[in-house]
């Protein structure tokens, strides 16, 4: 029992972390109809721009506070991922407007080929690591219960801690700021809240620089746990089942998704995976998905999806 | 002045319904058969077949076969690289288990196998549309690619999947040198493009372009969803598991699970965007485009004498790729094929402008 509630633990962990990328998938979709494939290179870039300016920064400025390191390199970092909102609409969106979702989904794979190239070129290719002082050391909890207790990574519980913390603003920022409201208008229809005067344009740079803020809290934490590295761009894949099991269109869709696709994943490795020789993880949870939409269509929380003549 | 169809008149319906129907197309097309089978097997150094034609072959044939599901029926496929490994590994697996399979009998039954497996991860294109279905066949790539690396079956026994086949030959003729692969792989490209372009253009392939404009609709008219969307999973997979098995065995002889990753499904997938959906033509430019364009891409600063270290040049070679492909999908959005038929719009008219 002990092992199944570590199992499942971890589990849930790894599902908060997945709805983190899954996350500024939906953001994106919602708002623009593009399903940004470029997400995973973001998540690695900004990841990439956090490593090396906390690195770098001290060294120009000539000072040595790990905080605050930490603190200008994020802030930069997000200043990057803004930039790259702006010059993705600028160059890319602006004029690929109507097109198909698959022209639009290709042009994201171009960007994600683009943003690796470029982000490799300025930050190096080598291994990297991100210390935001996230302790690292296990404990055991529910030792009374069980003999043993149950293991948690600590590193995990804050990880997860922080996921919900930022999903919680962003519910807030869609739900109570006029932005938020321009946001959901333009998720609804893109023709009509043009006509009441919302900016297309610079709503789709701010849902971009919003996603490339989640992609640089998913990249900061993935990159605590897994170092920076070239890899982190694939566990954006990871996170598209759980896109489309939730809903592409729904935020609390990304979550809900993440936790069953991250459990689902934890406890079918072990649980069923020796059946089948091991290794299930990297299928698994595309099955799982898959077989879902067989009987939902739209996800769990999607748009029904109407055809009509 | 010379592209011009006056006075060509039909006088039966089997004139009215060839596949070129211009005189101009036809020696243009006969020209171009002499051109690939005769003159460049004779005049094509050995890198040049290698490098450039046998792989451009090859994924012209996945390209195509991806463009009738993609371009033609609409149904958005991920997971195409997939296939290719099915193709690949099941003809492996004849080749390596019965004595004296022939060749050809090996690539069809590597086709056959890739379309079973088509069609059972093309069942949930029944229900599920659009980019759900696009994130869908992700399931049938990851699967495949631990199926090739975890089952031992699969690869016939041998460590990480890697196999290799030796000793080609068909119907007694070796497959041996670079100018014989390419004939071999040409062929069956000549073949299986011959039997697309009528697909398309029969009762089937109007009814994958109904469903592809509306599938609703379309069922009201009386078309079946269910049997034409699965037989474009089938037809597709097929070829793309065809072009799988001539993958493995004419261009790389060994390969392991890895050749056919998901970068081969966007590599494909980039092909026939590039290139044009819903064109056969199309298929041949945006494979043209994707294999020359890294190897140009590569080569560009050697030529321009510019010293640049290998890691950096591949960086750039990936955004250069990357900010090309996004270039070309504003520029133009329905491909190449699309510039190719309005050139020849052009041309018919010329020199008056309308």
């Amino acid at each position: 029992m002990a092992f199944f509630l570590e199992t499942l633990f971890g589990g849930l962990m790894v599902g908060m972390l997945y709805s983190l990328i899954a996350l500024g998938f939906v953001l994106i979709y919602k708002a623009s109809g593009v399903f940004n494939f470029a997400q995973g290179a973001m998540v690695l870039f900004a990841a990439m721009a956090m490593a090396r300016f906390s690195e770098w920064i001290p060294k120009w400025l000539g000072f040595d506070n790990k905080v605050l390191a930490n603190v200008l390199a994020f802030g930069v970092a997000l200043l990057a991922m803004v930039c790259v909102a702006w010059v993705i609409e600028r160059l890319v969106l602006r004029y690929l407007v109507n097109q198909e979702h698959i022209t639009l989904l290709m042009a994201t794979l171009g960007i994600t080929y683009f943003l690796e190239g470029f982000g490799q070129t300025l930050f190096g290719s080598a291994i990297y690591k991100i210390d935001v002082g996230l302790p690292k050391d296990p404990v055991f909890i529910l030792e009374n219960t069980f003999a043993g207790g149950v293991l948690i990574n600590k590193e995990d519980l804050y990880a997860a801690a922080i996921a919900a913390v930022l999903v919680a603003l962003l519910a807030l920022f869609f739900q109570k700021t006029a932005t938020g409201r321009a946001l959901r208008a333009v998720a609804d229809d893109h023709q009509a809240a043009q006509s009441i005067g919302i900016p297309l344009g610079r709503i789709w740079i701010i849902v971009w620089s919003v996603a490339g803020f989640v992609a640089l809290v998913a990249g900061v934490i993935w990159g605590s746990k897994l170092g920076v590295q070239f890899t982190l761009s694939l566990v954006a894949l990871k996170a598209l089942p759980v896109v489309i099991l939730g809903g592409l269109t729904s935020v609390p869709g990304a979550i809900i998704g993440g936790l069953i696709i991250g459990v689902g994943e934890k406890l079918s490795e072990i649980y069923i995976g020796p059946l089948f020789g091991g290794g299930i993880e990297i299928w698994f949870a595309y099955v799982l998905a898959l077989l879902f939409l067989l009987v939902r269509p739209q996800g769990l929380f999607g748009e029904k999806i109407i055809d009509r003549v | 002045m010379l592209y011009r169809e006056n006075g060509q008149f039909k006088a039966s319906y089997r004139a009215d319904q060839q596949i070129f129907p211009i005189l101009q197309d036809r020696v243009a097309i006969g020209l171009l058969l002499v051109l690939v089978f005769v003159v460049i097997p004779l005049v094509a150094s050995p890198y040049l077949l290698t490098a450039i034609l046998i792989p451009f072959v090859i994924l012209s044939l996945a390209a195509l076969g991806l463009n009738i599901l993609v371009g033609y029926c609409g149904q958005i496929s991920l997971g195409h690289g997939a296939f290719m490994a099915v193709g690949a590994y099941a003809a492996y697996n004849c080749h390596a288990r019965i004595e004296g399979m022939p060749l050809i009998a090996s690539l069809l039954i590597g086709g056959l196998a890739s379309t079973v497996v088509g069609v059972l991860f093309g069942i949930p294109s029944l229900r599920i549309k659009g980019l759900y279905l696009a994130v869908a066949t992700l399931a049938a790539q990851f699967f495949v690619d631990w199926a090739c690396l975890r089952l031992p079956w699969v690869t016939n026994g041998s460590s990480s999947g890697s196999v290799s086949v030796a000793g080609l030959n068909v119907l007694g003729l070796p497959v041996e040198s670079p100018a014989q692969r390419y004939l071999f792989a040409l062929l069956v490209l000549a073949l299986f493009a011959l039997l697309a372009k009528n697909l398309v253009r029969g009762a089937i392939g109007r009814e994958w372009m109904a469903i592809r404009d509306m599938d609703v609709a379309a069922a009201v008219i009386g078309i079946r969803p269910v049997y034409a969307k699965l037989t474009a999973f089938a037809v597709s997979s097929f070829i793309v598991g065809v072009a799988g098995g001539l993958w493995g065995f004419v261009h790389l002889g060994s390969w392991e699970p890895a050749a056919f990753n998901i970068d081969r499904s966007f590599q494909l997938l980039f092909m026939i965007i590039i290139g044009g959906l819903g064109s056969i033509m199309g298929s041949f430019f945006g494979a043209a485009f994707i294999v020359v364009l890294p190897i140009v891409l590569d080569g560009l600063p050697y030529w321009c004498g510019i010293p640049i270290d290998t890691a950096t040049a591949a960086h750039l070679t990936f955004m250069i790729f990357g900010a090309l492909i996004v270039f070309f999908l504003i520029v133009e959005p329905h491909g190449i094929a699309r510039l190719w038929s309005t050139a020849k719009e052009k041309l018919r008219l010329w020199p008056f402008p309308h």
